[in-house]
């Protein structure tokens, strides 16, 4: 399956780019659709099944494929309101499309890969077709994000492969052969605690860029401000899974070693350094967009938290992570409708938003308050959790300065979403203003209703789902 | 032989922290590439005929050929001017890099492994760190991605250090090496040239917060 997979997004990348009719488009959207969603069924059914020797379909695999299913379908609904409100040349468009569609495929590849390399390869293309989608408007802002996307993320796809190349050294001296993850997982006692915290290193830093944690957390928030919105929930979702993936699977193997407790300070330091740095920025940026991509920042920094506080933290991560793929996207296709309301991303050009667009606006207030993970948003119960596990390690005095840190992001977050819901606008003409239908926010609501539905009731699948993928860790 | 063509590979480390002209850049880096060559040529004979003229091919035409090539288009192209225009004196410079190889050395020697022979591991390291270092302390951006070439020529040594085992890695460290190379060069230093007037990077400081 994962090769016709492979194959068919391959052909309809292809045709997007070639095809230029409205109703062709409309055509292979429905296709890939179909496509997405029968890869996600049959990867769930055939779960632990090895397929074309390189992709295993395990727990954390199936989890997030699901959520790249459920993302994929308002992402294409949402480009094409996008490319009906802002026309573009039919060749752009296309480009656009083909970009989508090589990102959608290179991630659910990167999530299904049970080899080193092969996750190494499916991460570099998500690099490539990120910044064609990046680079989309063409102008002079959007080549300087693109040109800091692409070189940040070429400079730490080559730590991951550094990374990797000592892996490899440590693997020889056993007389392993491959880099199968099973394998290394089985063989993980024997490995070389020197190398393998090398490995660590690299490869935690390198993934860092595709996760959104600190230090390379930069390219990602320039690539969300400049990619179109609907790349940008992409971007903000369901890629900054893949970066936690990569650095998840790796952890798994170490986790079997005696360099676990080091590895947890390590990611604790990163944690910290990034809800830190998330609320540094969320105090001080006026861009509704970057704003959106902070937050983010923050989210992964707490996901990380919860792996390196380790017990329910575990399970709460992934729970968190998941629930977050549903609610950023939510806020990013909100960003549309805001955005040709204002024809501006600063919140100094926006105001009394419920009186142009009240779906719109119900939809940004209610993420507000589920991002921001207070009752009854999913991810209360999530945070909730990170936060428990956080108390049982030990790690009290971190507690109290990330809750501190945490009010502070949600104080700013507010002060700037309550701003474009109530305050006055300065020098706005509404004449000009063309009310969005309310069917563009319903996608939204159906997301942000996911993220209560699934935090306060997960359904019995997904809790066994989670548990196996965490049942590996020590 | 690997070490004499690996301590000349380190030797271009030094010189090319101390060059002034753009064109000199480009001649050390497709020195590098034969030389690159060269290491592969020995070190690879063994594995099979395939792979061995997949990795030959690539270190001479791409690495040796091709990129300087490009890189000269784009100079000219876009009118760069000849100076490499550093941050920091060139004698500073050579000292940094100096230092770098020494730390490398003794680092590579705190690491003994029978597994990694130590000259390679010394050779990557160093070609690692310049490559940051070329990175941080040049302003034109075209010497961002040299910098970053001799960060891949780094991670070759490296690969080519463990690669003989495992032929399959050095062929992603290539694939890496095409389609980095490729896009960054290919599009986006030739339409920085035309969006922008210099080749600055105070050019690229409009994103912010």
């Amino acid at each position: 399956m994962i090769a016709i997979y492979l194959a068919g997004s391959l052909i309809i990348g292809t045709a997007f780019y070639f095809g230029k009719k409205h109703s062709t488009r409309l055509l292979l959207s429905v296709l890939f659709s179909l496509l997405q969603v029968s890869l996600a069924v049959y990867e769930f059914i055939n779960r632990g099944v090895v397929q074309f020797t390189y992709f295993t379909p395990d727990a954390l695999a199936v989890i997030f494929l699901s959520v790249m299913t459920v993302i994929t379908i308002p992402v294409l609904y949402h480009s094409f309101v996008y490319f009906e409100k802002h026309p573009y040349k039919p060749r752009e468009m296309g480009m656009y499309f083909a970009a989508t569609i090589m990102l959608i495929m290179s991630i659910s590849a990167a999530y299904l890969a049970n080899h080193m390399g092969i996750t190494w390869v499916f991460v570099e293309i998500t690099t490539l077709s990120a910044s064609a989608l990046i680079y989309h408007r063409r102008n002079k802002l959007s080549l300087e994000g693109t040109w800091k996307y692409i070189f940040i993320c070429s400079i730490s796809i080559t730590l991951v492969f550094i990374g990797i190349l000592f892996v490899t050294v440590t693997v020889q001296q056993h007389g392993i052969g491959d880099l199968f993850y099973s394998t290394l997982l089985a063989n993980a006692g024997l490995l070389n605690p020197f190398w393998l915290k090398l490995a660590f290193l690299f490869i935690f830093t390198g993934f860092t860029a595709k996760a959104g944690l600190f230090p390379m957390y930069t390219a990602g928030i320039d690539a969300k401000d400049k990619a179109p919105y609907p790349s940008g929930a992409l971007l903000a979702s369901v890629l900054m899974n893949v970066g936690f993936t990569g650095i998840f699977r790796f952890y798994q193997i170490t986790s079997h070693t005696s360099i676990h407790e080091w590895t947890n300070k390590i990611i604790l330091i990163s944690a910290v350094l990034s809800v830190f740095v998330a609320t540094v920025y969320m105090l001080r940026v006026k861009n509704i967009k970057r704003m959106m991509a902070y937050s983010g920042v923050e989210h992964m920094g707490l996901v990380m938290l919860g792996i390196a506080a380790g017990g329910i933290g575990y399970y709460a991560a992934i729970l968190h992570l998941v629930l977050h793929s549903f609610a950023k996207p939510a806020l990013f296709f909100q960003f549309g409708q805001i955005y040709r309301t204002y024809g501006s991303k600063s919140v100094y050009d926006t105001g009394y938003y419920f009186k142009y667009n009240v779906a719109g606006a119900m939809v940004l207030l209610a993420a507000f308050f589920i991002v921001t993970a207070m009752p009854p948003s999913g991810m209360f119960v999530s945070e909730f959790l990170i936060f428990k596990s956080l108390f049982a390690s030990g790690y009290l005095w971190l507690l109290i300065i990330i809750m501190l840190l945490l009010t502070v992001i949600i104080w700013a977050f507010g002060k700037n979403v309550f701003k474009i819901l109530f305050a006055k606008p300065v020098d706005f003409d509404e004449s000009k203003v063309q009310p969005a239908h309310y069917t563009e926010s319903l996608s939204q609501y159906i997301l942000l209703a996911l993220v209560v539905y699934l935090g306060l009731f997960p359904p019995a699948a997904m809790v066994e789902l989670i548990k196996e993928a965490v049942n590996m860790l020590m | 032989m690997i070490n004499l063509l690996l301590i000349i590979f380190t030797i271009t480390l030094i010189y090319i922290s101390m060059a002034n002209r753009m064109m000199t850049y480009i001649r050390i880096i497709a020195f590098q590439g034969i030389v690159l060559f060269g290491v592969a040529l020995v070190e690879l004979i063994e594995i099979n005929i395939g792979n061995l003229i997949f990795v030959l091919l690539e270190t001479i035409i791409i690495k040796a050929i091709a990129i300087p090539l490009f890189l000269k288009y784009i100079l000219d192209r876009n009118r760069i001017t000849r100076e490499a225009e550093p941050y920091v004196s060139n004698f500073v410079s050579v000292v940094i890099v100096t230092i770098i190889i020494l730390g490398s050395f003794f680092l590579a020697n705190a690491v003994s492994d029978t597994h990694v022979r130590k000259i390679f591991f010394i050779v990557a390291l160093s070609a690692l760190f310049t490559g940051l270092y070329v990175i941080i302390t040049r302003r034109k951006i075209i010497t961002h991605v040299m910098g970053f070439l001799i960060i891949e020529n780094g991670v070759f040594v490296l690969s080519l250090a463990v690669g003989s085992e495992m032929p399959m890695l050095v062929n992603i460290g290539i694939l890496l090496d095409i389609f980095v190379s490729v896009i960054l060069l290919g599009i986006f230093a030739d339409k920085i040239g035309d969006v922008f007037e210099e080749q600055d990077v105070e050019q690229l400081r409009n994103l912010k917060d």
